[in-house]
């Protein structure tokens, strides 16, 4: 039980990963699929963020005081990138949702597969 | 030009392999040249005679080497991967094979040229270039150093006979190729393949050497195995069950089972056995090993149940075809009988029956341009009407069968010998069984044809065209001469 | 500049990418398009002739050395990757002329090609990279662009759409997993530097953390290659893509995932580490086996000649699997070997079928009947490539065969081997359904007239020469997988 008090991060790292990842998968609508790759993303920011705290460290921007502790400023750097990464990841699929909606009229997987099933004889456009 | 400088007898034995190979590429070029820039009636003839010419003069580089007998001679091309390369070494059996296929090539081509006019069939050029580089592959397969060679080239002959296969574009003759090419390609890439590359893991080289490679380096427990994916492997020497490919081409115009048949096919299939059971298992490790004896009974039982099939067939070609499976076996059963002796009576043969096939499938093919016939039921009496042809089928059948003053007579004579040797008494029976079976699939026909009387009787001859005629008389010629010539043939083979 | 070569590699065509779309003219996309990856070929091949000659190159970008900078490396194994890398860019740029001429609205020619060139950085960078989050990077630099091109298909067949969608979703996951590998490793070790963690990570031992990475890494990487079971979005994404995407990306892409597996798998865990080859290797060789069958199997039923040879793709990509799996020498030898050679081959064959989809819509075996006749030179093509994906002697793909089977034998797996020949003897069934529908069955009345002239099927005629080449002189290109292969194994067999 102890662990869960000295590494709570982590678990919770790993609810929202399985919260995000569950999400993906098993929701057929596109937007909540996106919504729960943010969530996943999300929580590999938090992991990556957690692990560079170091013991009684402030935030990693210089202060100009001798002796100043800081956690690892790698990390924050990194995740600053795999936002940015996440953000345009999210931009292109919405778009790609807005396109969908436009060409088929749904953005609900099963709905979608009737469709495909239904036009895959005669070719599409 | 200096024509002295061109002489095949003086040549070097390298400059020989090279025009080996190369002068059958020359003449696809050649049908491709003037495809395109010769226009008019002419067209045909200048494509068909160059075919001829650079035939005949390539049967005579294969006749001057084989007569140097310059045993060693190795040229390499390039290297392929690290360790294995595209190279070609000289020794008694391939020249053999390069001089059966040599000398075969110009006939055949005379006679694809008359059958392909007389029956007017179409897409004349693609089916002479093709035919062309199927002989090449044939020479590259006869004169090949390595195992890996004579891999590639047998892949090439596969592929560069296939649309000769499927020729006529008819639905049979797509599924028929499809049979081809299905056994074919999976038996070389799964079984074939599979045998080289563990040889070339086993011994570390797949140069082919006197002797064989493998001794000491495979548990003799093993060696059935191994022999097995090659036996199965080479597609296209039609061991049973692997044999289904061979009647099935029998939809293709009857030049390409002449080819299939004698000169190219099967006979680059039995070489191949031979060729990897002396030069790379070796005569004298197969022999202690014992890894050899289930393909004697292999062989044997495909030399029987073929000739029986045979028995039971009507359209002449199928008939022919099924015989050529049992022959097949006999050379097969040559190698698998592991004895220097029978090995030299299976190399022969595979000259003997090329003779013999060769004239039988060309009357086939006489009788189809001149009467369109190909059922032995409707050929009765037609031996008054095309006696040249039905002599000349005679005489390739009793070379099959075995007598002498026949070629063949020699072939089967020296397989008994080597199958004495080694005290396989059984093989001496199935010999003497399949002999009797030949006689009466091969004789009924000859008799009807002579003896019985037509549906319709009308005697008088009309015979198949000249450029029909000609081949079949010369190979007919040539299963006497062969008998006669043994010791020619037989004397690189002594040891 | 010589010493700048490592960036530059990557720079060519990631600067090149703006500057695309900024233009107006799509004429000149095209061009810039062609100088940059021009420029990119001829760099990675001055590379792998430095590399040839003077050993491995580290570059330290901005000057600062590793570990604390992202240095990019140059060794004997990326040496070899580069080139056909970025000589399939080159090619497919070509051919993307005419083929987005047909396939993409002129409006977004010029963002085609931005986006194209960022792919294509994208992979060259992930390739070139010495840093393990440089990977991560460049892997979502080069997916973003390959999901929005993916998606320029809807022109012609709108479930582009989806299949852009599904390749985001899944890519994502993918890249996702693998940066959490990544950052399980950075706790472990302190370094993102991939030959500072090569010292590090095997010191670990086998410990659950290490496993734990090396799960998510790979998980990652196989479902951006397309090991099965992970390679549903692939089939869909290729089919429906614009055909110039379809042959870049089924060429490359999956390619270079494969590269990075290796090097992660290999260079930072090492064939030594605890449980490697018996475990993860026996995994994947398991799932690269059946990944061959079920590739090759569901290609013979396929009608649509891109989506065949996605499938057939699947199928070679377990091949490569397969020898990634044997952890030995020759197995990493076999599969950079056929990662080149299938480069090669697929680039051909979609750029030739890709020929015959722009002109008739779609290119599928009613598309192509009596193709023959009509377009000789792009069927040849088609055939070539096919007889090398079959593995005929005289082409690339039996060079690759010839090695990966010896490799499987040389430990005695002989059933593979078995497994791997009848997989590969089964690719004939759908090369000659696809030979006798082009050459002989007839046209049928009213199909579109099929033509071609030199400007179309020349592309995909250069990368059947290749094929051809290394086919016939393959002792180059072995040698140089061995010299990859050496990198990772040492001395050991």
């Amino acid at each position: 039980m102890s662990i869960l008090l000295t590494h709570w991060n982590y678990f919770l790292v790993i609810v929202l990963m399985m919260l995000g990842f569950y999400a993906v998968i098993a929701r057929g609508n596109m937007v909540k699929k996106m919504v729960g790759l943010n969530i996943f993303q999300t929580s590999v920011f938090m992991l990556y963020i957690s692990m560079g705290k170091v013991g009684e460290g402030t935030a990693p921007i210089l202060t100009g005081e001798a002796g100043t502790v800081y956690s690892n400023p790698l990390p924050h750097v990194l995740i600053l990138t795999a936002i940015v990464v996440g953000v345009a990841t999210t931009a292109v699929g919405y778009a790609l949702i807005i396109r969908i909606q436009e060409s088929f009229g749904s953005i609900e997987d099963n709905e979608l597969i009737e469709m495909l099933d239904d036009a895959a004889e005669d070719g599409a456009s | 030009m200096n024509p002295f400088a061109m002489n095949p007898f003086a040549m070097t034995p390298e400059t020989l392999i090279l025009l080996l190979l190369g002068l059958p590429l020359l003449a696809a070029a050649g049908v491709l040249v003037a495809g395109k820039v010769v226009t008019g009636a002419q067209q045909a003839n200048i494509r068909d005679g160059q075919g001829v010419l650079i035939g005949l003069y390539t049967a005579l580089c294969a006749i001057a080497l084989f007569a140097a007998m310059p045993v060693g001679t190795d040229i390499t091309l390039l290297t392929f991967v690290p360790g294995l390369s595209l190279s070609f070494t000289l020794e008694p059996l391939g020249l053999l094979f390069a001089l059966v296929a040599g000398c075969l090539w110009p006939i055949a081509t005379l006679y694809t040229i008359g059958y392909l006019r007389g029956a007017d069939e179409k897409n004349q050029t693609r089916f002479m270039f093709f035919y062309a580089v199927a002989i090449h592959a044939a020479m590259g397969i006869a004169l090949s150093g390595n195992l890996l060679t004579l891999f590639v080239f047998y892949e090439i002959l596969t592929f560069s006979t296939y649309p000769l296969v499927t020729h006529k574009g008819t639905e049979d003759a797509k599924k028929a190729g499809r049979v081809y090419l299905g056994i074919l390609v999976a038996s070389s890439v799964i079984l074939l393949l599979f045998g080289v590359i563990a040889v070339w893991v086993l011994a570390g080289t797949l140069d082919f050497a006197a002797g064989g490679i493998l001794a000491g380096k495979i548990d003799a427990a093993y060696v059935p195995l191994l022999l097995g994916l090659f036996a199965f492997g080479i597609g296209k020497a039609a061991l049973m069950p692997l044999h289904r490919w061979l009647p099935a081409a029998m939809v293709a115009p009857t030049p390409v089972s002449a080819l299939l048949h004698a000169v190219a096919v099967v006979k680059a299939g039995v070489f191949t056995v031979l060729k990897v059971a002396i030069y790379i298992f070796g005569l004298d490790f197969l022999a202690e090993s014992g890894g050899s004896d289930w393909l004697v009974y292999v062989a044997s039982f495909s030399i029987l149940a073929a000739s029986c099939v045979a028995l039971t067939k009507t359209n002449l070609k199928a008939r022919l075809a099924y015989s050529t499976v049992s022959q097949l076996g006999y050379i097969v059963l040559g190698a698998a009988l592991a004895s220097p002796l029978a090995a030299s009576g299976a190399a022969l043969h595979i000259a003997t029956h090329a003779a013999g096939k060769i004239t039988l499938f060309f009357c086939a093919g006489a009788i189809y341009v001149a009467h369109h016939l190909s059922d032995i039921k409707d050929m009765d009496g037609l031996g008054r009407k095309m006696p040249i042809t039905y002599l000349a089928f005679a005489i390739g059948a009793l070379s099959i069968i075995g007598v002498p003053p026949l070629g063949g007579a020699w072939s089967k004579f020296i397989l008994m010998g080597g199958a004495l040797d080694n005290g396989h008494l059984l093989v001496l029976a199935v010999l003497m069984v399949s002999s009797l079976l030949n006689l009466v699939y091969l004789g009924e026909f000859v008799l009807r044809g002579f003896f019985a009387t037509p549906s319709q009787p009308d005697s008088t001859v009309s015979e198949a065209p000249l450029a029909c005629l000609v081949p079949l008389v010369v190979t007919a010629l040539l299963s006497i001469a062969l008998f006669f010539g043994v010791d020619l043939f037989m004397l690189p083979f002594s040891g | 500049m010589m010493q700048h070569l490592p960036v530059l590699q990557v720079l060519a065509p990631l600067m090149a990418a703006p500057f695309a779309a900024l233009l107006r003219w799509r004429h000149m996309a095209w061009g810039l398009a062609m100088l940059a990856t021009g420029a990119a070929f001829v760099i990675s091949l001055a590379l792998f002739v430095q590399v040839s000659a003077n050993g491995t190159i580290v570059y330290d970008l901005g000057g600062w050395p590793a570990p604390i900078g992202i240095v990019y490396v140059i060794d004997a194994a990326n040496a070899v990757v580069l080139p056909v890398i970025s000589f399939i860019g080159f090619i497919a740029t070509l051919a993307a002329r005419h083929l987005v001429a047909r396939e993409i609205d002129r409006r977004d020619h010029a963002l085609f090609y931005s986006a194209w060139l960022l792919t294509l950085a994208g992979m060259l960078g992930q390739v070139t990279t010495g840093d393990a989050f440089n990977i991560f990077v460049f892997l979502e630099i080069s997916s973003l662009s390959a999901y929005a091109l993916v998606a320029m298909g809807a022109g012609r067949d709108r479930r582009a759409l989806p299949a852009a969608f599904n390749y985001l979703i899944l890519g994502t996951v993918g890249a996702t997993f693998y940066v959490i590998g990544i950052g399980l490793l950075y706790m472990q070790t302190g370094t993102l530097n991939l030959a500072d963690l090569a010292n590090r990570v095997p010191q670990l031992g086998a410990t659950l953390p290490a496993y734990t990475a090396l799960a998510f890494i790979a998980l990652g990487l196989f479902l951006k290659m397309a090991l099965f079971p992970l390679h549903f979005w692939l089939v869909p994404a290729y089919g429906y893509a614009p055909s110039a995407v379809s042959a870049l990306m089924a060429a490359t892409a999956t390619k270079v995932s494969v590269y990075v597996l290796i090097r992660l798998i290999f260079g930072v865990f090492g064939a030594d580490f605890p449980s490697l080859a018996d475990g993860f290797g026996m995994l994947v060789i398991t799932l690269g086996l059946v990944g061959a069958f079920v590739g090759t199997l569901a290609a013979i039923v396929e009608t649509d000649l891109k989506k065949l040879f996605a499938q057939s793709s699947i199928a070679q990509l377990g091949y490569m699997a397969i020898g990634i799996g044997l952890v030995t020498a020759s197995g990493l030898t076999a599969a950079i070997i056929h990662l080149f050679n299938h480069a090669l081959m697929k680039g051909a064959l979609f750029l030739a079928i890709g020929v015959i989809a722009a002109q008739a819509g779609r290119a599928t075996m009613g598309t192509i009947q009596g193709a023959g006749r009509q377009i000789p030179m792009t069927m040849t093509a088609v055939l070539f490539g096919g007889l090398a994906l079959i593995g005929v002697p005289l082409t690339a793909g039996f060079i690759s065969k010839l090695y990966l089977i010896r490799a499987l034998i040389e430990v005695d797996f002989w059933l593979i081997a078995a497994l791997v020949f009848i997989s590969s003897a089964l690719a004939l069934a759908y090369i000659w359904k696809i030979v006798e529908a082009a050459w002989l069955s007839e046209r049928p009345e009213g199909a579109p007239v099929l033509t071609e002239s030199i400007g179309t099927w020349l592309p995909a005629w250069l990368l059947v020469l290749a094929t051809l080449g290394f086919g016939i002189f393959a002792a180059p290109l072995v040698e140089a997988a061995m010299a990859a292969a050496d990198i990772f194994f040492g001395g050991r067999p």
